[in-house]
This record gives structure tokens, C-alpha cells and sequence, in this order.
């Protein structure tokens, strides 16, 4: 069997769409910081894998989860056990 | 008028096949992945089982291998709706690495090099259900897939199969894995389609 070179994942403007689903605000312009190191960044900046069978995002500092996504058919569970809160920009 | 063509009919091995509801065949082999691919050394690998006492039994790579050895050909459901058919394996059962293990835990955490986790019931391990592979097809199992070695349940959808299986630990009380904490069934039989909580 081959193997890929690399692990293949996408940046975190992948779960722009899937959170615009949840949040009324673009969420992948929040600031997050990860949990396990304390790295902050935005969303965006995160290391998404997936989208089966959830996605599955990782701090680019540690690769520690950060969130993950799992979309059912009629629910979404969101996990965010890994950021320690998150800061998002509001019109003043 | 021309004559209206019949088609592909697919394979001759899928006909008449029959798959668990919501499945569709697939004759590659998808590579899902939730985070890096871990590269463990077969010198530094070691697999264990941890039993609610504390006790931990070990084997190092070439203490697997010295282990009598299966080759099940079994069916692969993945939660995501794929199924592979007849796909050859070798490992050691799982009933041979419980042998000298005494324990009365209901419940088992599969734990995987790169931090992954999956729940099952002990029950579920034992009785020639479950395996500990490392070869594929007549090959060593590739990291993409799992390898040096991977949990192989079939009978549940294949995120409990957990890839790069580092350890057992059984536990008195059920402590839900990695998609089992994220929306996904606790247990996952996909004869009767459990894919989500609440399945
Ligand atoms: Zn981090």
C-alpha cells in the first residue's frame, strides 16, 4: 500500500461554512486560544481534518484538538473543550 | 429507435450482497483521518492492557509476534456509509492477550498512539470478535491505515477499530471515546444503525 507524504488538512476557513450553520457571526475570524499550550490565534489559522466522520481542528502550535464539528442529519454537536474561550469581533 | 443499453451491472461479487442499512459498496479503501498520522518504532512500540486494579500486562512488537496468529476475512462498515467486503487480515485475538488478564470490568477504553480513543463492552473484545492486525491484504499494515497495528472489531462501525492501538484499559464504569464525546452512538452496531446519539 502507498502512503501519502504528508497528512492532508485544510485551514480553519473549512469550518467557515459548516459554523455559519450555528453562529450568526463569522466565527472563523475569532480569536481562539488552545488549551493544551496556550497559543492564540484565529480560527482560521487552525488545522482542520476531516470532514468524515467529524471535523476535527488542531492548533497549529501542538496539534491538540481544539474543536470538532460532527454534523447528523437533524443535529450538530460542536466541542470546544480545547480552546479556552473564545473572542469575537462585534461592531462597536 | 436504438436498442437501450443495460448498463455496468457492477461486479459479479456484488451481487446479491447484502449491507447493513444506509451502507454503499466500495472496493477502495478510504483513509479518514482526525489528526496526524503517529509513526511509533517498532522498537519503542508497545501494546498493553490495564485492568481496574492497576495492573498492566505488556507486550513488546516481537512479544506479539512470537503470539499465535488469525487471519479473519471479515466486512468493514464505516460509520460514514462505505463498506468493503471480504477484507483479509492478520493479528493476534484479542482472547489470547486477555488469557493470563483477570479482571471483572464491564467496560474497555481503546487507546491509540496520537491520543484517539474508543468505548466499547468488554464483551464485545472477547469470543473471537476482535483483533489486534498488523498486516492487510499480505502486506504490514501502512500508518495510513493503522499501522504498526490496529484494532480490528468489525461487527461495530470501524471508528472502533481504533488505528495505531496502543492500549486497553478496563474500567468498572463506560467513559465514552473521542467520537463518542462528539455526537456519535456510544455502542455502533450498524445492523441496526447506530450511527448518532440518540440512534
Ligand atoms: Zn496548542
Amino acid at each position: 500500500m502507498t502512503e501519502p507524504e504528508q497528512d492532508s488538512y485544510q485551514d480553519g476557513n473549512a469550518l467557515a461554512g459548516p459554523l455559519r450553520e450555528i453562529f450568526a457571526v463569522d466565527v472563523t475570524a475569532a480569536l481562539g486560544q488552545c488549551v493544551h499550550c496556550g497559543l492564540s490565534g484565529p480560527i482560521a489559522s487552525l488545522r482542520v481534518y476531516g470532514p468524515g466522520p467529524g471535523m476535527v481542528a488542531r492548533c497549529p502550535g501542538c496539534e491538540e484538538v481544539v474543536l470538532r464539528l460532527v454534523r447528523g442529519p437533524d443535529s450538530a454537536w460542536l466541542d470546544m473543550r480545547g480552546t479556552v474561550n473564545l473572542r469575537i469581533p462585534l461592531p462597536g | 429507435m436504438g436498442f437501450i443499453s443495460r448498463g455496468f451491472r457492477g461486479r459479479p461479487r456484488d451481487e446479491g450482497v447484502k449491507l447493513p442499512p444506509g451502507q454503499y459498496l466500495v472496493h477502495d479503501f478510504p483513509v479518514l483521518s482526525a489528526g496526524p498520522t503517529p509513526r511509533v518504532p517498532l522498537d519503542r512500540w508497545e501494546f498493553a492492557i490495564d485492568t481496574e486494579d492497576g495492573k498492566t500486562h505488556r507486550w513488546s512488537w516481537q512479544e506479539l509476534m512470537a503470539l499465535p496468529s488469525e487471519t479473519p476475512t471479515v466486512d468493514l462498515h464505516c460509520v460514514t456509509k462505505w463498506s468493503k467486503l471480504g477484507t483479509a487480515w492478520k493479528g493476534v485475538s484479542l482472547d489470547t492477550l486477555f488469557a493470563d488478564v483477570e479482571s471483572s470490568a464491564e467496560y474497555a477504553l481503546v487507546y491509540s498512539y496520537g491520543g484517539y480513543t474508543t468505548n466499547l463492552p468488554v464483551e464485545d473484545l472477547l469470543d473471537g470478535k476482535a483483533w489486534i492486525t498488523y498486516e492487510f491484504d499480505g502486506e504490514e499494515l501502512a500508518p495510513a491505515h493503522g499501522g504498526p497495528a490496529r484494532l480490528l472489531v468489525p461487527h461495530l462501525y470501524l471508528w472502533k477499530s481504533a488505528k495505531w492501538v496502543q492500549g486497553i484499559r478496563l474500567l468498572n464504569e463506560d467513559w465514552p471515546g473521542f467520537w463518542e464525546t462528539a455526537g456519535y452512538h456510544n455502542y455502533g452496531d450498524p445492523w441496526r444503525e447506530q450511527r448518532y446519539q440518540g440512534d
